[in-house]
């Protein structure tokens, strides 16, 4: 037994029990803060009564969901409607799986990894898995045989498909700068112990900002958070993909969505902000392989990701929805060009072996931006059709009838 | 269809650089409402705790539940004179007058309902009241479990001005010294419009 539990196998099965655990506790805790955070920033207290500060307010809301009534209506597709919300549970739950939680534990004589588990692909496997959170959202939209329902998981389906590209492309951009899809060996590269100019960790952030940011971008997309939450927009779609969910099917839309929007932050944590590294933490560093050295570690992760899912609520309560036609123009005629630019930039750069020099990475980043922000400025919408005829309309002319035309 | 010498062609205004990049004004935004965030986390928000905390209320100008109020003899001080039910704009008040067993006037109100789910809280009624016989209370929490139950009759009505009296004290309990039907010198507020 003793045996089994020091094994790299052991250790495995007792973390994921834990980090499911964890994320189920947290999910809970992050609708909870998210209603705090929306309060404050409306000027308001927020869930404040059930409780002392109204933290009992998430188990309340569990119990409320449990012992609702569970309406499945008579017209949706059963066996696809009672599937949707869980498999889109599952699919938040399992992506966990790779995230490289706490670098390595000496145990007796073996050096074991705190990740339950460590496949070379890790990468490969938690963006696959992610996107087929996207399966959930349609096969609920479907299921539900509602037209707003459908229309939310339409639009949940072309989100995903153009934010998917811009995204891969980033991660490309990493993948090739660390020459490797295993995440525990990309967390390791950035805890090089040789800071640049004595202060900045290695961390692929000051490598690529931009890639960081578009990365950040469709997270926010892929996790349909606002301002890219059109598949839920209520004032559109009722409540889009899940109008017709009740209970605790809703509950895990609910909670599936804010395991989504943690896995996004420990996946950014991982690949641009050096994972459990911190500079500064003697513990979080890669050769503290001790059992309190590992928990501040994993300490440090959750602190990142608990930062990032601050940001993105902030975000949320900033920001207004996009509308469909915008969300579309922003990935295809922004965000892709410039991740293709820095997908160019990054074989650029790894042939010339100045993949991990961050001037090189950087004057490339400047370049990228300032051609962009010339494209931005110079480029005009042009009026075409019909309208391209018409005689344009002098705003800082005095108006006159003349200038009308007049009813003739 | 429109003519194109009709038309008036008026270009959108063009972005600059930054407002087409989205980033500088996302993070102004940003910065506003994080401003407010720290806002609510260090100085008290005006939100008023209801139940365990209340707003404090201008007893003399809130408009709540009606209440019938009594004269110094504590009778209805109402003399059914269908004013109130004439004025109101909901229809919510229903009279039945019948004549007075008293000296000082000439009818008084056997039934008088309000339906208060009705109401709309305009004060109509109690400015069409020549005798300041209804008037609206500062109470604002009724609450009741079926409709028939939010239509005060008579009984309740009162005894809503049993209750709100030394709160609200009647305005002018003078009113109720008719001195006789008809005779209007001892009318406070007739003599005083009268005058006027």
């Amino acid at each position: 037994m003793i045996d089994f539990l020091t094994s790299q196998f052991g250790v495995s099965v007792v973390l994921a029990v834990v980090v499911v655990v964890a994320i189920l506790g947290a999910t809970a805790y992050c609708i909870y803060f998210e209603r705090k955070i929306a309060g404050w920033i409306q000027d308001r207290y927020g869930p404040n009564r059930v409780g002392p500060l109204g933290l009992l307010q998430p188990i309340a809301d569990g119990a409320k969901f449990l012992f609702k009534e569970d309406v499945v209506p008579h017209h949706v597709d059963k066996v696809i409607f009672v599937l949707a919300p869980a498999l889109v549970f599952l699919v938040a739950m399992i992506t966990f799986v790779a995230i490289p939680w706490g670098g390595q534990w000496q145990l007796g004589d073996t050096l074991i990894n705190v990740q339950v588990a460590n496949p070379d692909i890790g990468l490969l496997y938690i963006v696959g898995i992610a996107s087929l959170g996207v399966y959930g959202v349609v096969l609920g939209g479907w299921a539900s045989n509602n037209k707003y329902s459908f229309f939310g998981a339409i639009r949940a389906t072309a989100q995903m498909l153009s934010y998917e590209i811009p995204m891969g492309l980033c991660i490309l951009v990493i993948v090739m700068t660390m020459g490797t899809l295993r995440l525990e060996t990309i967390t390791a590269l950035q805890t090089d112990p040789h800071y640049w100019l004595g202060f900045i960790p290695q961390w692929n952030v000051f490598l690529h900002p931009l890639a960081f940011v578009i990365l950040f971008i469709t997270t926010l997309a892929e996790t349909n958070r606002a301002p890219f939450d059109l598949a839920e927009a209520e004032q559109e779609l009722v409540g889009g993909f899940h109008t017709e969910y009740s209970a605790l099917k809703f509950g895990m839309f609910f909670l599936a969505e804010y395991a989504h929007i943690m896995v996004g932050g420990a996946f950014i944590a991982v690949l641009f902000l050096g994972g459990w590294h911190f500079p500064g933490i003697p513990w979080a560093q890669p050769e503290a392989t001790q059992w309190y050295a590992v928990v501040a570690k994993m300490l440090v992760l959750c602190g990142k990701i608990v930062a990032f899912v601050f940001v993105i609520m902030w975000i949320r309560w900033t920001l207004p929805r996009f509308r469909f036609d915008q969300l579309m123009r922003l990935a295809w005629k922004g965000l892709i060009p410039i991740t293709l630019a820095l997908f160019v930039l990054s074989t650029v750069l790894v042939y010339t072996g100045h993949h991990r020099s961050p001037l090189w990475a950087l004057s490339g980043n400047t370049f990228i931006l300032l051609v962009v922000l010339v494209a931005a400025g110079t480029s005009r919408k042009t009026i075409t059709g019909r309208q391209a005829n018409l005689v344009r309309f002098d705003r800082d002319a005095t108006p006159t009838v003349a200038s009308w035309g007049g009813m003739s | 269809m429109i003519r194109d010498e009709d038309i008036l062609l008026i270009e959108e205004p063009q972005l600059g650089a930054a407002e087409k990049l989205f980033l500088p004004q996302i993070l102004d935004g940003m910065k506003v409402t994080l401003e407010h965030l720290g806002k609510s986390l260090f100085k008290k928000p005006l939100t008023v705790q209801y139940p365990e905390e209340q707003r404090e209320i201008n007893v003399e100008n809130y408009r709540g539940v009606h209440r019938l109020n009594r004269d110094e003899k504590g009778r209805v001080a109402c003399v059914a004179c269908f004013m109130c039910s004439t004025a109101c704009p909901a229809h919510c008040i229903h009279i039945e007058a019948e004549e007075s067993p008293w000296e000082d006037r000439e009818k008084y109100p056997v039934k008088f309902d309000i339906d208060e789910l009705r109401c709309i809280y305009c004060g109509m009624c109690s400015e069409a009241c020549p005798v300041d016989a209804i008037e609206l209370t500062p109470d604002y929490d009724l609450v009741g479990r079926t409709r028939e139950e939010l239509i005060l009759d008579k009984e309740e009505l009162l005894s809503i001005f049993d209750a709100t009296k030394d709160i609200k004290p009647r305005k002018n309990p003078r009113i109720t010294g008719y001195a006789g039907t008809g005779n209007r010198q001892g009318d406070a507020t007739a003599g005083g419009k009268a005058q006027a």
